[in-house]
């Protein structure tokens, strides 16, 4: 029991993060109906801006965590913000009106060209960052084993959900959130009712971006290692968790994020810790031949 | 279009300044964290170090060069001009004599280098426009030039495609065909193949695959694996490996093909990186990260290529009587590779002509029709999905004899992403496309192996660079198959279709 639920919390923190970068494709998808292959890179640029902040904070001597946490998030999301909205500009916005091949092309282009210029400036090796966050508290104890919630867990799980309650307001509540659901239906007609469909969708780059920020600076949190690759196996997962739950929903890829990051959990924990992104993958094949657009997803009406 | 203006329009200053001031502090945003710190790895010390100078050089050049182009664009190329000629010889003067290093803009000279170049195009085009005050050419009228010139390139396919293969099969035997260009025109032609094989799964049935390298690694180790347990040559192996990633390419198609764009596009994107795992992992039977080695290289009809003859028997040299050359080896693999390519698009060509070529290429353009005409959408993408992974495994077999060794690190989403903007660069269904995108993307980066670090990099902004010139490939002109009467080709169904 108490193995159990350790489990379940680790799952649960890793399915924030996945479930955050998720948010981002879906989002994208949703607007313009491309995957956006370059996102996984934004994450991993979010953690080492992160890193850079925590250790320049450092220098300056600020040490209290709270604080240095609120810095460096705000920092991350804002210069990680730059880098989604330059994507869509100069990978996406001059293809908007091309083959969708097209547009999956630059993406791809990008994320490889992102991949090594960080990994020009910042050099190839690991980067291990002393912990932030220490401490935890610790139930369910039985002998040896004790259930631990970690003070970091807990923070990961607070930020995230404040986060996506945020998020889930500002499309539900606000002029921009409005106009993104309009361009999801229809640009043109979106276009046409006055909506700058423009800059809606480069906003809805910088949004994912710095969603996928925050999933980089919890990613260097709980693992405390980041290097220039973490992007692609991140990226693929989360992609994964958003087309579980329906690619284009909203609260699809947050619950695919979550089942994603437990079936992780789980599978290392009780079965082998090599093939556990063998079982995410075979699982997202055997929910498609049965909902073939996603938990969440609605079906695909086809119209002759 | 090249009438002169009357009178240029006017300026809108305010405007241009406020834009490129916006860019500037874009790339303020976007380098200061990155480029303007530096994580330290050596322990002791401080674990940061900072230089601010190159984060100010690059917002100042974006400035700059955004108002630039703006003065271009509303027609005032005479300052421009003046402005990028003074940079472009002051910058090359000091990077080609060294005189002081303070004052380039960059620490690295690829950098400063390309920063040149740019400041010499800009001169360049600001050039053209001083002499021919010709307005920016729209894209429009761009995109029907090249879509004129590729439909060219088309017609001139029966002649074009014998004297490349022509070249390709002189190659060898050229005066400056060393060790290095035979290498890469190896890989050049290795990439083709792939290319080729893939073209038939996206460019002819329209299935969108991330995941290709899988059915290359299935046929690189299934040829591995035959030959060290079981003694078996190259030969008879290479129909195996290729029914063995048809037969992968089956069991990944059947569940999931009925699965539409990007949900097909994931699905084979995790079958990639499963196969991937399992070859890490299972290491009895795959060696796992140690890789497979020793594998054996192939043999000239039973012959090797090799200094030292087999006991009793010969070897190529000594049986034809030649002298022994350590380039032998290279030429008889590539003209391997060259042979593999070859007959892949020699079955590709034909089976576009045969039923099941045309319900392919019917199927890409409407699914719908098709499966109210009787073509089994299924199955026929099955076939496409079979016969493309059959020559990603031949590709596999060959690229396993050719190291001599191989291990999983050779069977990343890059290959895949590699062989498929290969596909899409060269315009989707066009063959000649594919060996254009392949020499562009494949051998010049090789050529440059000395940038390496930068290679990439380049490399990434030239997939982005080339789409966003040529949306639908360099050589993106459908000729329809088959034509209902065999009139004059209208012009306007000329045209590739999005």
């Amino acid at each position: 029991m108490g193995y159990f639920l350790q489990q379940l919390i680790n799952g649960l923190t890793l399915g924030m993060i996945y479930g955050l970068i998720a948010i981002g494709y879906t989002m994208v998808y949703g607007i313009i109906g491309m995957i956006n292959f370059a996102h996984g890179e934004i994450f991993m640029i979010g953690a080492f801006i992160a890193f850079i902040a925590f250790l320049a904070l450092g220098l300056i001597g600020i040490g209290w965590v709270p604080l240095a946490l609120l810095i460096v998030l705000v920092a991350t999301m804002l210069l990680t913000s730059a880098y989604g909205w330059a994507l869509e500009r100069v990978a996406y916005r001059p293809l908007r009106h091309s083959p969708r091949l097209a547009a999956l092309i630059t993406a791809i282009g990008m994320s490889i060209f992102l991949q090594n210029y960080v990994q020009l400036l910042q050099g190839a090796r690991v980067k291990p960052l002393q912990p932030v966050v220490t401490g935890g508290v610790r139930f369910f104890e039985t002998g040896e084993f004790a259930v631990a919630f970690s003070f970091l867990q807990m923070v990961i799980i607070v930020i995230t959900l404040g986060l996506m309650l945020g998020f889930t307001l500002l499309i539900n509540r606000t002029a921009l959130g409005r106009a993104q659901r309009a361009c999801q239906q229809d640009l043109g007609m979106a276009s046409l009712v006055g909506i700058n469909v423009d800059r809606t969708i480069a906003l809805t780059f910088v949004l994912g971006a710095s969603l996928a920020s925050v999933a980089g600076l919890m990613f260097l949190l709980n693992y405390g290692v980041i290097d220039f690759y973490i992007g692609f196996q991140a990226g693929i997962k989360a992609f994964t968790a958003a087309v579980l739950g329906g690619i284009g929903s909203i609260p699809g890829a947050m619950l695919g994020g979550l089942l994603i990051g437990l079936i992780e959990a789980f599978w290392s924990a009780y079965f082998s810790v090599e093939y556990k992104d063998v079982a995410t993958f075979a699982i997202l094949i055997l929910v498609l031949i049965f909902r073939p657009t996603g938990l969440l997803g609605k079906p695909d009406v086809e119209k002759v | 279009m090249r009438a002169r203006a009357a009178a240029p329009p006017s300026v809108d200053w305010a405007r241009a300044l406020k834009d490129a001031g916006l860019v500037a502090g874009i790339v303020v945003l976007l380098a200061i964290a990155l480029a303007g710190f530096r994580i330290q790895d050596e322990s002791g010390g401080p674990p940061l170090a900072y230089r601010f100078n190159d984060v100010v050089a690059a917002a100042l050049i974006a400035f700059l060069g955004r108002l630039g182009i703006a003065a271009l664009r509303a027609q005032r190329a005479v300052p421009v001009l003046a402005g990028a000629l003074v940079f472009a010889i002051a910058l090359s003067g000091v990077l080609v004599f060294g005189a002081d290093e303070q004052l380039l803009p960059f620490q690295s000279t690829v950098l400063n280098g390309t920063i040149a170049l740019a400041a010499w195009m800009l001169s360049a085009r600001a050039a053209w426009l001083v002499w021919h005050a010709a307005s920016e050419t729209s894209t429009e009228v761009r995109e029907a030039r090249m879509d004129r010139l590729s439909a060219q390139v088309q017609k001139l396919a029966w002649w074009v495609g014998p004297l490349l293969l022509g070249l390709a099969v002189a190659l060898p035997f050229l005066p400056w065909a060393d060790r290095r260009l035979l290498d890469i025109a190896t890989l050049v032609v290795t990439y083709i193949m792939l290319g080729w094989g893939l073209n038939i799964v996206v460019g002819l049935a329209g299935l969108l695959d991330l995941g290709y390298v899988a059915f290359y690694a299935v046929g690189a180790y299934s040829y591995a694996l035959l030959a060290l347990h079981f003694d078996l040559g190259f030969w008879v192996c290479l129909p195996f490996a290729g029914i063995m990633a048809a037969f992968a390419g089956i069991l990944l198609g059947f569940p999931v093909l009925r699965l539409r764009g990007d949900y097909l596009a994931i699905v084979t994107l995790g079958f990639g990186e499963i196969v991937r795992i399992i070859l890490l992992n299972w290491y009895a039977f795959t060696k796992g990260p140690d890789g497979l080695s020793g594998i054996p290289r192939p043999t000239f009809f039973g012959l090797p290529i090799a200094r030292e003859a087999p006991e009793g028997g010969h070897s190529f040299h000594s049986f034809f009587g030649l002298e022994y050359s350590p380039v032998d080896r290279i030429i008889f693999l590539y003209y391997l590779a060259l042979a593999l390519a070859l007959l892949t698009n020699l079955v590709t060509l034909r089976i576009r002509r045969l039923p099941v070529g045309r319900a392919w290429e019917a199927l890409r353009e409407d699914e719908i029709a098709c499966r109210s005409l009787g073509v089994h959408p299924r199955n026929t993408k099955l076939t496409a999905f079979a016969i493309g992974a059959m020559f990603g495994g031949f590709g596999g077999s060959f690229f396993a004899t050719r190291q001599g060794f191989i291990s999983p690190e050779s069977f990343t989403f890059l290959e895949s992403a590699i062989i498929l903007a290969i596909v899409v660069l060269g315009g989707m269904g066009s063959q000649i496309g594919v060996v254009l995108a392949a020499i562009l993307l494949i051998g010049l980066p090789e050529v440059f192996r000395e940038l390496n670090q930068y290679r990439m990099l380049a490399f990434g902004l030239a997939m982005v660079a080339i789409m966003a010139w040529r949306p639908r490939g360099l050589l993106a002109h459908r000729e329809p198959t088959v034509r209902l009467y065999h009139g004059p080709p209208d012009a306007s169904d000329g045209g590739p279709r999005a």
